[in-house]
C-alpha cells in the first residue's frame, strides 16, 4: 500500500471549520426554537401528552424551553398549532425567556449580561461540571472544541481544573451523590464567577426533577447567569450563548 | 435445577413460568455449573419482591446456542450465602444494596451507588507505595467518578474505582412515570451516547410485554440506527485515543468525521444523538429515498477519510508504541470477570450479542471481530474493523429495505404477569433490559444493565503495572458509561 504522509491527508480534509457559527444553518429537521400558531385547539389534549410538562395553557398555549427536551411529539401531532424551526440561538440570562408564548415567532431574548461579562472579553474558561447528566451534553460542549465548531477561536475554552476558570457549566440534574461536589468546585472557581446551565436536566431537572436520587439545593441559593436549552443543547446554541458573553 | 430457556426473539413468557426453587445449594449449583463453562455468562440477576420474600431471577446466556437461561431463588430471610464468582460479583453487591441483604463470604462488599465518603479504599500499608486520588470530577469534559491509585513512583500497583456519583433513579422513574413517551425517555437517558441502543432494549422488551411485533422496515430501520450510533462512538473514541497519546492529526480528523455521520442522525430523527429515533410500536422517523441517497454519499466520502486515517496510524511508530502492550485484559481474566462487548472481543473472547443471541433481523449478518491480545491497540482494531463491518452492515440493509407496512392502528396495552428480557449490542457491548408485569397490566419492575457493568473491572486490571501516565489513554479505549453503571 503506498505510504501516506500526512501532508495528503492535510489536503484530503480541506478547510472543515464552519466559518461563522453565529449565522450557519443546521442541516435536516432540527428542532430549535418552536412557534406555536393561533389556530384554535385543544389545549389541555396537547398539554397531556407532553413527556416533560413542559407546555402550559394559562393565558394562551406555552412551551417552556427550560422543561422541553425537543422531542417533538407535540409538533407530529399537532402540526397546525407547534412547529419547530431551525433556531439554535436560544440561549438566555433570563429564565423566563425561556417560555415561548402562542402566536410569537420571535428570537429568544438573551438577556442582560452579568455584570462580571465585561472581565472575560475574548477569553472565558471554564469547568465543567457532570452531576447526573447522561453523556450528551458532555458530548455536544466537547464538540464545540473541535475542528468544525471550534469555539477557541473565541477564546473561549474548558479547563481542566475551577482554579483556572472563570464559571461552571453544570449538567445533569445534579444527583445527592455530587451535590457536595458540585458545590466544592464552585466554590473554588475564583470570584467573580458565572453559573451556566446546559441542557434540560440542568436547566429544569427534567424527567428526573422529582427524583429522591436527586439534589437541586445548590440551585436555590447561587444565580444563574446563562441557560443553554436543549437535549442535549447543539453544539450551535452553546456556542453563541458562551460567545455572547465574550464580545 | 430446572430452568426456563428463552431466546432473544422480542417474545414474553408468563412470569409464573420462571422456576423457583427455596433450596439455594440446589440454585447455586446450577449457576456454578454452568458458569464453569466458558459458554455461559450472567447477563442479568436481580431481586423482585414477591409476597414476604425477595425473587432472586438468574438470567444465565449461552455464546454457543443462542439460549438464555432463567431461573430463581425465593429468599426469605435478610442473608444468604455468596456466590463468589468474580462475574456475579457486582450483581450481588447491588442485591445487597437495594434490599439490606447480607451476602455471606462475599468477596469485596462495597458499595454500587451510594460514593459513601467515608469508604475504606484498599490500600497497601506500605512506606515506598503512594495514593492518588482523582475525581469525582475529572478534568476533561466527562462524566464524575473516583478512582483511587496506588503506585510505586510512576507505577500503577492498583487501582480502585468508585461509582454511583450518577445515581438518578432510573429504574424507579421507569415505574412511577405514567406516559409510554416519558419511559421511553428515560431509557434513551440511561446512557445518552448510547440512546438508540438502550432506546431499542426498552421497546423490544416493552412490545414484548405487548404481545406485539414491529413490522420488517421499522426492525431494519432500528439496526441502521444502532450501526450508525457505533460508528459514530467509534469514529468519536479513536478521535480521544489519538488525542491522548498527543497525535494531534489523528484527533482532529477521526473527530471532524464523527460530525456527518451524527449530523445525518439528525437529518434523519432531529437529534444528532439519536434521542426521540427509536419508540415502542413504531418507527416515528421513515427513512426516505432522500435521506438513503444523502447516507450513501455521507457513508462514501467518510469512507475515503476513514481509510486514509486509519492506515495511517496503523504505520505510525510513535503512535503503535503508546498503543501496543499499554493496558492489556487477558482473555482468562476478560472471561473471569465475564468481560462483553467491544472489550471482551479484543481480549479474544467471541462474545457479541447480534452473532450469538441475534435479535431484529441480525441473524447472520454481522462478521465478529476478535483480537488476542487485549490492549488497548487491539481495542483501538477493533474499533476500526467494526467500523468498516457497521459501513457494509448499512449498505447491504438500506439497499433491502422491506416496504412501507402500515403499523398499528390502537396503542397495544401491557399484559398481565409477563416477564421479558431484551438483549442489545450496542457499541459498548450488551444492554439487557428486564421487565415484570403485574397483576393488573403494570409495569412492577424494570432492571437494566448497562455494558458497563461488568467492564469496569475490566478497567481496573487494565491499567495494573502501566504508568500513571497511561490511564487515560486506557481508559478512553473502553470508554465506559458512569450514568449507565449508576442509572
Ligand atoms: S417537543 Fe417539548 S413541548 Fe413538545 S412534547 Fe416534546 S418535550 Fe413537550
Amino acid at each position: 500500500m503506498k505510504h501516506i504522509s500526512n501532508l495528503s491527508i492535510l489536503k484530503a480534509q480541506g478547510k472543515q471549520y464552519i466559518p461563522d457559527p453565529t449565522t450557519a444553518q443546521v442541516p435536516g429537521i432540527f428542532r430549535g426554537r418552536p412557534v406555536i400558531s393561533t389556530t384554535p385547539a385543544d389545549n389541555e389534549k396537547i398539554a397531556a401528552i407532553c413527556p416533560m410538562q413542559a407546555i402550559g395553557t394559562q393565558g394562551g398555549l406555552s412551551i417552556d424551553l427550560g422543561k422541553c427536551a425537543f422531542c417533538g411529539l407535540c409538533a407530529r401531532q399537532f402540526p397546525d398549532k407547534i412547529t419547530f424551526t431551525k433556531d439554535y440561538k436560544m440561549a438566555t440570562t433570563v429564565r423566563e425567556n425561556l417560555i415561548v408564548r402562542e402566536g410569537i415567532d420571535k428570537p429568544i431574548e438573551y438577556g442582560p449580561k452579568p455584570e462580571c461579562a465585561k472581565l472575560f472579553k475574548g477569553s472565558l474558561k471554564l469547568r465543567q461540571v457532570s452531576a447526573g447528566g447522561d453523556n450528551s451534553c458532555e458530548w455536544e460542549l466537547g464538540a464545540t472544541g473541535n475542528v468544525n465548531f471550534d469555539m477557541g477561536r473565541y477564546g473561549i475554552e474548558f479547563v481542566a481544573s475551577p482554579r483556572h476558570a472563570d464559571g461552571i457549566v453544570i449538567t445533569g440534574p445534579i444527583t445527592v451523590n455530587m451535590a457536595r461536589a458540585t458545590q466544592i468546585c464552585y466554590d473554588a472557581v475564583p470570584q467573580p464567577r458565572l453559573l451556566v446551565l446546559c441542557g434540560v436536566d440542568a436547566i429544569s431537572g427534567g424527567l428526573y426533577a422529582d427524583s429522591d436520587a436527586i439534589d437541586r439545593s445548590f440551585l436555590k441559593t447561587h444565580k444563574v447567569d446563562l441557560y443553554l436549552p436543549g437535549n442535549p443543547a447543539h453544539p450551535l446554541t452553546i456556542l453563541n450563548g458562551l460567545r455572547e458573553l465574550t464580545v | 435445577m430446572k430452568t426456563l430457556t428463552l431466546y432473544n426473539n422480542g417474545r414474553s413468557v408468563a412470569f409464573g413460568d420462571i422456576p423457583q426453587t427455596t433450596d439455594y445449594h440446589e440454585f447455586t449449583q446450577y449457576v456454578h455449573e454452568a458458569m464453569a463453562n466458558d459458554a455461559y455468562h450472567c447477563v442479568s440477576y436481580f431481586g423482585y419482591p414477591n409476597a414476604d420474600a425477595l425473587q432472586l431471577i438468574m438470567c444465565l446466556a449461552n455464546d454457543t446456542n443462542g439460549t438464555i437461561e432463567v431461573f430463581s431463588f425465593v429468599l426469605k430471610e435478610k442473608n444468604c450465602p455468596s456466590l463468589k464468582i468474580r462475574a456475579i460479583d457486582r450483581f450481588e453487591r447491588e442485591i445487597a444494596e437495594n434490599f439490606g441483604i447480607a451476602f455471606e463470604g462475599h468477596q469485596w462488599p462495597k458499595p454500587v451507588r451510594t460514593a459513601p465518603d467515608d469508604y475504606p479504599f484498599y490500600r497497601a500499608d506500605d512506606e515506598e507505595l503512594h495514593e492518588v486520588g482523582v475525581g469525582p470530577i475529572h478534568a476533561g469534559v466527562i462524566e464524575p467518578g473516583h478512582f483511587r491509585f496506588t503506585c510505586e513512583g510512576e507505577k500503577i500497583l492498583n487501582l480502585e474505582i468508585m461509582l454511583g456519583y450518577q445515581h438518578r433513579g432510573v429504574e424507579k422513574l421507569m415505574l412511577e412515570k405514567p406516559l409510554l413517551s416519558q419511559k421511553a425517555m428515560l431509557a434513551e437517558s440511561v446512557a445518552g451516547d448510547s440512546a438508540v441502543s438502550h432506546g431499542i432494549a426498552f421497546a423490544t422488551s416493552y412490545e414484548a410485554l405487548c404481545d406485539y411485533q414491529i413490522n420488517e422496515r421499522a426492525a431494519v430501520e432500528r439496526m441502521i440506527a444502532c450501526e450508525l450510533e457505533r460508528m459514530a462512538i467509534h469514529t468519536g473514541d479513536l478521535s480521544a485515543i489519538c488525542g491522548d497519546v498527543a497525535y494531534q492529526l489523528g484527533n482532529a480528523v477521526y473527530g471532524r468525521l464523527r460530525t456527518p455521520i451524527i449530523n445525518f442522525m439528525q437529518k434523519w430523527c432531529g437529534n444528532r444523538l439519536g434521542k426521540t429515533m427509536v419508540r415502542p410500536f413504531e418507527a416515528p422517523y421513515d427513512l426516505t429515498p432522500e435521506l438513503i441517497a444523502d447516507l450513501h454519499a455521507t457513508l462514501n466520502a467518510y469512507e475515503k477519510d476513514f481509510t486514509q486515517m486509519s492506515n495511517k496510524i496503523k504505520r505510525c511508530p510513535s503512535v503503535l508504541s503508546r498503543l501496543e502492550r499499554t493496558g492489556t485484559v487477558t482473555r482468562e481474566q476478560a472471561v473471569e470477570i465475564g468481560a462483553v462487548g467491544m472489550a471482551s472481543r479484543a481480549s479474544g473472547m467471541l462474545r457479541d450479542i447480534r452473532s450469538t443471541h441475534p435479535y431484529l433481523k441480525y441473524e447472520g449478518q454481522v462478521k465478529l471481530v476478535v483480537k488476542k491480545h487485549g490492549d488497548v491497540y487491539s481495542r483501538t482494531q477493533v474499533r476500526i474493523e467494526e467500523v468498516y463491518e457497521s459501513l457494509a452492515l448499512i449498505r447491504k440493509l438500506v439497499d433491502n429495505l422491506p416496504a412501507a407496512q402500515a403499523s398499528h392502528t390502537a396503542e397495544p396495552q401491557l399484559q398481565a404477569n409477563r416477564f421479558a428480557l431484551s438483549l442489545v449490542e450496542g457499541w459498548r457491548g450488551e444492554i439487557c433490559h428486564c421487565a415484570i408485569t403485574d397483576n393488573s397490566g403494570k409495569l412492577a419492575l424494570y432492571k437494566i444493565k448497562d455494558p458497563s457493568f461488568h467492564n469496569w473491572d475490566a478497567l481496573e486490571l487494565a491499567v495494573r503495572n502501566n504508568e500513571i501516565s497511561d490511564f487515560p489513554i486506557c481508559n478512553k479505549s473502553f470508554n465506559l458509561s458512569y450514568c449507565g453503571h449508576d442509572l
